[in-house]
């Protein structure tokens, strides 16, 4: 309880500091603070367009984090999540564009096992690389990010037919049977790209909350993460559990990317760098602190910075590049959260301080009284 | 294509996509062996290709034939500044190893971007004047046959990068400097009780490899990309990281792995002139790099050991 107390104030902390940051650098650069943070919350909030963005954005952030807090707590760094996202990209949108007659109660379920369970392929390797021949899961989800990556980009460019292709670079849009956007969602944030992917977030929210302090299979990850020779000697496979967190946490980081196919761009189109979900969901887990409720504050944070900041350099003329900066910022001072604790305790040991010489002056005040009052006695 | 054209075509290219990766990855095994990971390399590159590209666009005028050299410079001051953030948060935050390095990762793409548009008023720079180009080295390029294939037409900033590796092998595992530096990357609890910094030998550790690695971005930037945008570096830092653990902590084994990877991507991107390498797809030859980078970390790993305190914070007890 009290880390988690602990890791708000600092989440809350960081955000400040990273938001002054940016500010000075406004300032240093001759721009006005003020117009470019009020532009940022304008066009954050403006208009249901900019709220439905938000949502949007939020969407596969939410699934990246809960991967990589999933990964975390079995013990592992998972730095693949964007090449994990894009397997389950690619997989769902070459799959929905090759059955497009399916019925969408058929099409729409397969799709998002397909994408998740590619994902979770792609997670589980370095997981099993780990597991059983100690090899960093860091190096080979970074090397995988970017195998993944010229392998998707050649899937689509030479291994997909010419038939589900607008041009060589950009697959057809999927049909109405396996889009996730709804008629009355997009109505209702006058169109704007949100898609039912929102509630499936959000309910993995609380799917993976439960998986990982209620279940048998979340205990174990735990008990691996915390102390996988501990597990060991109470007859948990160490190796076993390793392969399933991150099997679970490259399924997430798949849906992630599922959603951003059959949700956000209902395409794919040749990629220049891994998905910034992944990088991005990684910052949104070590703001949240590890904490299911504070994954889903941290996105709402991150995706309003993310949504405001394309707004700035039409009203304010700052470039969108510094919400970038400033997430960057955010994320410095939750890592070097040392900083935070040592003001923090500066802080606490200055009050007692002050308290203590409160507390003794009026203790002297106190014995000077006694000693007056034992001198009228005498 | 004579045998002796293919040969020049691809010892060339080899030697230009190589030198950014082996002046990064040296910079790595600096930063891996005083014991701090430093996934940071990809920014550090980010970075030092942006200086070096203001550098050559502002006084290319002035400087004319010396620019992209002295852009490695302001290449490789920026990229030493920029790391003393990895440096502060790791050694005297504490802050995770990991984490400080994608938040440099995160930043140089960002700062790098708003700082041009800031200058030029759009988000990539016009393209650069004066570039590397090829160079002739003197004297060696007439050496019959093998001056033709290694000296002439090649890359000057691969050759000053092999002696680099050179230079650094022998600061390394020769020089008092290089043993300390070991040594805080293996125990620094026992360097410490010898009365060595751990904090300065580690800041020294970091910040070598912020010049190297801006250096490298600087190459990057002036002898392939030529210009700087966001899309300037994507990958190669991660690359210059493969070539160092590939190379097992040592910059010749980093510069061997560097030119092997060099190799490959520039197989990639030439292949399609050579005759019996067209036939193969270029996406084996473009993932090659990272495929064979988990094979070593996975069959050699007995082998291929971090040191031993690489990215464990130390806390000196009070």
């Amino acid at each position: 309880m009290t880390t988690q107390k602990n890791s708000l104030s600092i989440a809350l902390f960081s955000v400040l500091f990273g938001l002054i940051i940016g500010a000075v650098i406004m300032l240093v650069f001759g721009y006005n603070p003020i117009a470019g943070y009020m532009a940022l919350l304008g066009s954050a909030f403006g208009s249901m367009q900019d709220v439905g963005g938000v949502l949007t954005q939020m969407t596969p952030l939410i699934l990246t984090a809960l991967g990589f807090t999933v990964a975390q707590t079995a013990g592992f760094f998972n730095i693949g999540l964007s090449g994990q996202a894009l397997a389950g990209w690619v997989g769902a949108i070459w799959y929905s564009l090759s059955f497009p007659n399916m019925p969408a109660y058929l099409m729409i379920p397969s799709a998002l096992i397909i994408g998740a369970g590619l994902g979770a392929l792609a997670g589980a390797i370095p997981g099993w690389l780990r597991a059983q021949f100690g090899a960093s899961e860091v190096i080979v989800t970074i090397m995988m990010n970017y195998i993944l990556l010229f392998l998707g980009n050649n899937i689509l460019q030479n291994t997909m037919s010419k038939g589900i292709k607008e041009s060589a670079e950009t697959t057809k849009q999927v049909g109405a049977n396996a889009s996730l956007q709804m008629k009355w969602l997009t109505d209702l944030t006058q169109g704007s790209s949100i898609s039912a992917g929102i509630f499936i977030s959000l309910m993995m929210i609380v799917v993976v909350w439960f998986i990982m302090t209620k279940t048998t299979l979340g205990f174990e990850i735990r008990a691996v993460g915390l102390n996988p020779d501990a597990a060991k000697y109470a007859g948990m496979s160490a190796k076993r559990n390793a392969v399933v967190a991150m099997a679970i946490s490259g399924g997430l980081a798949g849906l992630a990317g599922t959603i951003e196919g059959l949700g956000n761009y209902l395409n794919f189109f040749t990629q220049n760098g891994s998905p910034s979900i992944g990088f991005d969901g990684m910052a949104v887990a070590l703001l949240g602190g590890g904490s299911y409720l504070g994954i889903l504050g941290a996105a709402v944070i991150l995706s309003v910075l993310k949504i405001g900041g394309l707004g700035m350099p039409m009203s304010s003329g700052v470039p969108f590049e510094l919400v970038d900066i400033v997430t960057a910022s955010i994320i410095f001072f939750v890592g070097a959260s040392y900083l935070i604790k040592l003001m923090q305790a500066r802080i606490k040991a200055m009050d007692e301080k002050a308290a203590q010489t409160t507390k003794a002056k009026k203790q002297v005040a106190i014995g000077s009284a006694n000693d007056s009052n034992q001198k009228d006695g005498e | 294509m004579s045998l002796m054209a293919m040969l020049a075509l691809i010892i060339s290219s080899t030697l230009v996509y190589s030198a950014p990766l082996i002046f990064t990855s040296i910079g790595g095994t600096f930063s891996e062996r005083s014991g701090v990971v430093n996934v940071g390399l990809e920014g550090i590159m980010g970075i030092g290709a942006f200086a070096s590209v203001v550098f050559n666009l502002t006084f290319a005028d002035t400087l004319g034939a010396a620019t992209p050299w002295l852009g490695l410079l302001a290449g490789a001051v920026v990229g030493l500044l920029f790391s003393l953030l990895h440096a502060v948060a790791t050694v005297t935050l504490r802050a995770d190893h990991i984490i400080s390095g994608t938040v440099i990762n995160l930043m140089a793409p960002a700062l790098g971007v708003f700082l041009i548009k800031v200058l030029y008023g759009k988000g990539q720079t016009a393209p650069i004047a004066q570039d590397f180009g090829y160079t002739s080295v003197p004297g060696l390029s007439k050496i019959p046959f093998l001056g033709q294939l290694f000296f002439e037409k090649t890359s000057g900033p691969a050759w000053l990068a092999i002696f680099v590796a050179v230079i650094s092998w022998y600061i390394i595992f020769k020089t008092k400097f290089g043993l300390r530096l070991r040594s805080v990357g293996e125990n620094p609890q026992a360097a410490d009780t010898l009365g060595l910094s751990v904090a300065r030998l580690r800041y020294s550790g970091v910040m070598i490899s912020g010049l190297l690695g801006g250096v490298g971005g600087a190459v990057v930037a002036q002898s392939i990309s030529l210009n700087y945008s966001a899309s300037t570096i994507v990958g190669q830092g991660f690359m210059a990281m493969a070539a160092m653990i590939f190379g097992r902590w040592n910059p010749i084994g980093a510069l061997f792995a560097s030119l092997f990877f060099g190799l490959s991507q520039s197989l990639a991107v030439v292949g399609a002139q050579l005759p019996g390498l067209n036939n193969i797809p270029s996406i084996w030859l473009q993932i090659a790099p990272y495929v064979f980078t988990i094979i070593v970390l996975v069959f050699f790993f007995g082998k291929t050991r971090a040191p031993k305190a690489d990215g464990v914070n130390y806390i000196k007890a009070a």
